[in-house]
């Protein structure tokens, strides 16, 4: 335990930049000692309500290009905002290198503190060391191309009209939840580790070897069909549908080909934050209360400071309960902190019921390093079916209901007890993958002998199928890129054969410039 | 790790694509707008505005699963009384409590406008009448305007900023010695001859010294008439940028509540289109009966009179402030008479020569609004008899242009007969060619 601090950081509410440093100091050491973060280089914004306003309508990216979308968000966050229905947040952290913070100058000094130990290096931490966001973004290259994409898209603007432009991006945009590659691609392999691979595979066969094999009747070979080489050529099936526009559209000019790369390229910077939002919030909760207890304990903060804290703390974890009128689905602040907190109570004191379902990390002690790992190489989905606990489910009474087509009533299928517990947290779990929450749509085929016509599928889980006034508005924005008809089948699991059929033709181009 | 302070960063970062979110929705916007016209008290019709459009014109597609149908489970915490196996009817309407995960049942968008974009939108593409623009450029008067500096004019024009800033480049170009340097020789000289010892010969260099910065603060004057600038003023052309505009109205027994509040709403388009016309309006509200009056403005909307008609009389009133307050040379004068055309046979005559020979000359625009009962406009039988002041005035046809008359008998004509007196001459004739 380090020595009592001499007097605190900051008397009463107010802050200078002087005490910001202050505090960033006296965090930053905390977090080394108590939890040893590894973090980006920090850099603290100061910015006014409005500036948060405008970051929140950009995504909250701190430069984006011009979009009437935006303009939307912008009116409604101020709307929200002064009718008093949400508050701002405190702060907003951007993924880049360095980690960008932006506090707001309405903060008291207690919650910059609060902000610091938060973001700067709760979140830092997490978008450093994630392995979604190791893998998925480039925290050093973001700000940059960020940059070149606004400049691109205003010069596109230029030269071929605000108009010409806003129709490629509204169709971008209502395919941006489909631009995104899902899995990495295999790195291509160097001629050494492809010798190795060979030889393994050898030695294995030569191992397994059995003469009864050859015995076996083999059925006919399949021949590759027309349609199957067309299909490899054209990298089909394919779920990336912005993706194969760009490569693969036929009227594009060089110019959309690039807009459309833009957006998808921002959608797939975004695609980890989707993933680990619980983990996230909950990784960066778990890092400001402990930091913040810990400055406490040491003197840092004042008592009052400390009570600031925990009031504001306690309204950001607080979760109401399914039938209190205020329920919408799970706070992820919430959800993630009281399983981080509940890992480390594993850890350090488990029950027998701990050590029966969480044999390698209970009673290890290692708290630290447990969450670490956890934050390294989990996602919201993997993270709840490895950690809620029993005790967790208990404690906030959770329970599952079902709703079956056909019945007239929901169905209560598990609560918390011994046979409910499993079924719980994998239905819970399941609410975060995102495979499940997504529709999933691939491009199949197109008919490149024919009408060139574009044909996609929907592969329709439990019966819930797309949504059809949206699905019919996004087909058209695809025809328009795609240039010739397009069709999309909702195929349903087990029966394979389409449910339900929704087409789209190409609008009347545009009249150009030049021909006006 | 950097602080750095974002906090004087120009704002209206997102201004452009509020700009643009406005343009693409600006149908919906505009009937909002004029929708809004109908509800709300003309009173705070120029303050900021909460407006609502629909949804659907500015949606954002994409693809998603549709909210219901399928099968689907929930996790919810906060169980009390259910166990296995217990089921409990569907929530109607699919929204709170148990199914709340797709809360996007809000078809409207509300949303703030400032008061600027809200008139731009309210009154686009409408301008005033050909002939008061010719009006605005030919009456001139003269103005004065400031421009510039000059080193000669009336103690009065002295700009005491300009002078003092020159004097103190001056002094200090040419190293004038301050008080400051004056005061601390004096004090080292007090302080010398205040200690004992022999200190007079550094007392003596003290005292040469100070006499020669003394000489030279002598030379050197605080404020020398080259310092000196005066304000320079320049005789500029002013248009006439103001108007007054005079509501008659008729408020006789006969002029109902509902008739009021139609020619209420019409002034009220009126002021406000003049105010963004004008850089300054009066208004004159003018009542009568078989007399008239100047009241203000709430005893015109608010207070009955009883009595005949004679339409003549609010005529001479006007014609009698404008001599006495509204010279026609200075002010461009607007004129909008409500009545629900009642008037006294005899006094007909009086009224047009009256409008003809002295008010349609001087007026830049004269409105003449006939407002009706808000039920059947048909009472009169299929042959709508026109009343006896529309027959009189229509005999003003010379005037068209500068007269127009209108009926209106529901609010919801007031805009658009508003639109169709004030529409941009252009728009107009661009409709008629094609």
């Amino acid at each position: 335990m380090m020595a009592k601090a001499e007097k605190p950081l900051f008397g009463g509410s107010d802050w200078n930049f002087e005490i910001i440093q202050r505090i960033y100091d006296t965090v930053e050491r905390v977090a080394a000692s108590e939890l040893a973060l590894d973090t980006y280089p920090n850099q603290l914004e100061v910015i006014t309500a409005e500036q948060m306003l405008d970051a929140y309508s950009s995504t909250g990216m701190p430069l984006l290009y011009k979009h009437w979308s935006f303009g939307k968000q912008f009116l409604i966050n101020e709307m929200m905002y002064r009718k008093g229905m949400s508050g701002l947040a405190y702060e907003l952290v951007i993924n880049s290198n360095p980690c960008i913070n932006y506090i707001m100058e309405e903060n008291s000094a207690t919650m910059q503190t609060l902000v610091i130990a938060h973001a700067a290096f709760g979140h830092n931490h997490f978008f450093k060391n994630n392995y979604l966001f190791k893998q998925w973004t480039d925290a050093d290259g973001i700000l940059d191309y960020l940059e070149f994409a606004k400049g691109y898209i205003g010069s596109c603007e230029e030269r071929y009209g605000q108009a010409e432009v806003e129709r490629v991006l509204d169709a971008a945009h209502a395919l941006m939840h489909q631009g995104v590659h899902r899995y990495p691609r295999a790195q291509a392999r160097d001629l050494k580790a492809e010798a190795q691979r060979k030889a393994e595979r050898h030695a294995h066969q030569e191992q397994i070897y059995n003469d009864l094999w050859r015995t076996l009747p083999r059925g006919k070979a399949r021949t590759p069909t027309a349609a199957d080489d067309r299909r490899q050529r054209l990298n089909l099936p394919q779920e990336n549908i912005l993706y194969f526009l760009e490569k693969s559209a036929p009227r594009l000019e060089p110019w959309q080909r690039e807009i459309l790369r833009i957006t998808r390229l921002i959608a797939q910077y975004f695609y980890p934050q989707t993933q680990t939002k619980v983990m996230n919030e909950g990784a960066a909760t778990y890092c400001h209360y402990r930091i913040m207890t810990a400055l406490h304990e040491q003197g840092h903060i004042t008592e009052g400071a400390f009570l600031e804290f925990l009031q504001s703390h306690t309204s950001v974890v607080n979760q109401p309960m399914f039938d209190s009128g205020r329920f919408s689905g799970f706070n992820p602040y919430w959800l993630g902190f009281n399983i981080m907190q509940d890992v480390a109570l594993i850890c350090t004191n488990p029950t027998e019921e701990d050590r029966q379902w969480f044999p390698e990390i209970a009673g290890g002690g290692d708290v630290e390093g447990t969450l670490k790992h956890i934050w390294a190489n989990y996602r919201d989905e993997s993270f709840i079916t490895q950690f809620l606990s029993p005790r967790l489910i208990r404690s906030w009474k959770m329970f599952k209901l079902s709703d079956r087509k056909g019945n007239a009533n929901l169905r209560v299928d598990a609560i918390h007890d011994e046979r409910g517990y499993r079924e719980i947290r994998r239905s819970l779990a399941r609410q975060y993958d995102i495979s499940w929450q997504e529709p999933d749509i691939q491009i199949v085929d197109v008919d490149m002998a024919g009408d060139r016509k574009l044909i996609l599928e929907h592969h329709v889980i439990n019966g819930a199928l797309l949504d059809e006034a949206d699905a019919d508005r996004v087909l058209r924005h695809l025809a328009d890129l795609w240039g010739y008809e397009v069709c999309l089948r909702e195929m349903d699991e087990g029966v394979g054969s389409a449910v339900k059929e929704h087409k789209a033709k190409p609008g009347p181009a545009p009249p150009r410039l030049a021909s006006a | 790790m950097y602080i750095i302070d974002r906090r004087l960063n120009p704002g209206g970062k997102s201004l452009v694509n509020r700009q643009r979110f406005l343009r693409r929705a600006k149908s919906l916007v505009q009937r909002a707008v004029r929708d809004s016209l109908k509800d709300r008290s003309i009173k705070d019709l120029e303050q900021e505005t909460e407006i609502s459009i629909q949804r659907e014109g500015i949606h954002e597609p994409r693809l998603h699963r549709s909210a219901t149908g399928g099968n689907r489970d929930y996790i919810l915490p906060g169980n009390k009384k259910y166990v296995e196996g217990d089921e409990l009817p569907r929530p109607s309407g699919g929204g709170d409590g148990t199914g709340g995960f797709n809360g996007d049942g809000d078809d409207e968008f509300r949303f703030a406008l400032t008061r600027e974009e809200f008139l731009d939108l309210f009154l686009d593409d409408l301008e005033l009448p050909e002939l008061a623009k010719k009006r605005l450029t030919t009456g001139e008067a003269q103005g004065l305007r400031q421009a510039g500096y000059m080193t000669s004019g009336s103690p009065a024009a002295l700009s005491i900023g300009r002078t003092m800033r020159n004097s103190l480049s001056r002094r200090i170009a040419l190293k004038r010695p301050g008080s400051a340097d004056m005061k601390r020789i004096e004090e080292e000289i007090q302080r010398l001859e205040a200690v004992d010892g022999d200190h007079d010969d550094e007392i003596a260099r003290l005292r040469e010294e100070w006499g020669q910065l003394d000489r030279r603060r002598k030379l050197i004057s605080y404020i020398d008439p080259i310092d000196l600038r005066y304000r320079r003023f320049e005789p500029t052309p002013k248009p006439i940028a103001q108007a007054v505009m005079f509501c008659l109205m008729d408020v006789s027994g006969s002029m109902t509540e509902h008739m009021k509040d139609l020619a209420k709403r019409f002034y009220a388009l009126l002021h406000l289109f003049l105010t963004r016309c004008y850089r300054h309006v009066d208004v004159v509200f003018i009542r009568h009966t078989d007399h008239a009056e100047e009241v203000d403005e709430n005893t015109f909307f608010y207070s009955r009179e009883t009595g005949g008609t004679l339409v003549s009389s609010a005529l001479e009133k006007m014609l009698a402030v404008v001599s006495d307050r509204y010279s026609p040379e200075d002010w461009n004068i607007y004129v909008a008479q409500a009545s629900d055309g009642d008037n006294m046979a005899s006094d007909n005559p009086k009224a047009i020569a009256l409008m003809k020979d002295r008010i349609l000359p001087i007026a830049q625009y004269v409105a003449y609004l006939e407002v009706g009962r808000e039920e059947d406009p048909m009472t009169d039988g299929p042959t709508l008899r026109a009343s006896d002041l529309w027959q009189a005035y229509d005999s003003l046809t010379d005037f068209k242009g500068r007269f127009v008359m209108r009926k209106i008998h529901h609010r919801r004509e007031i805009y658009p007969v508003f639109r169709e007196l004030f529409q941009r001459r252009g728009a107009g004739e661009r409709k008629q060619a094609s």
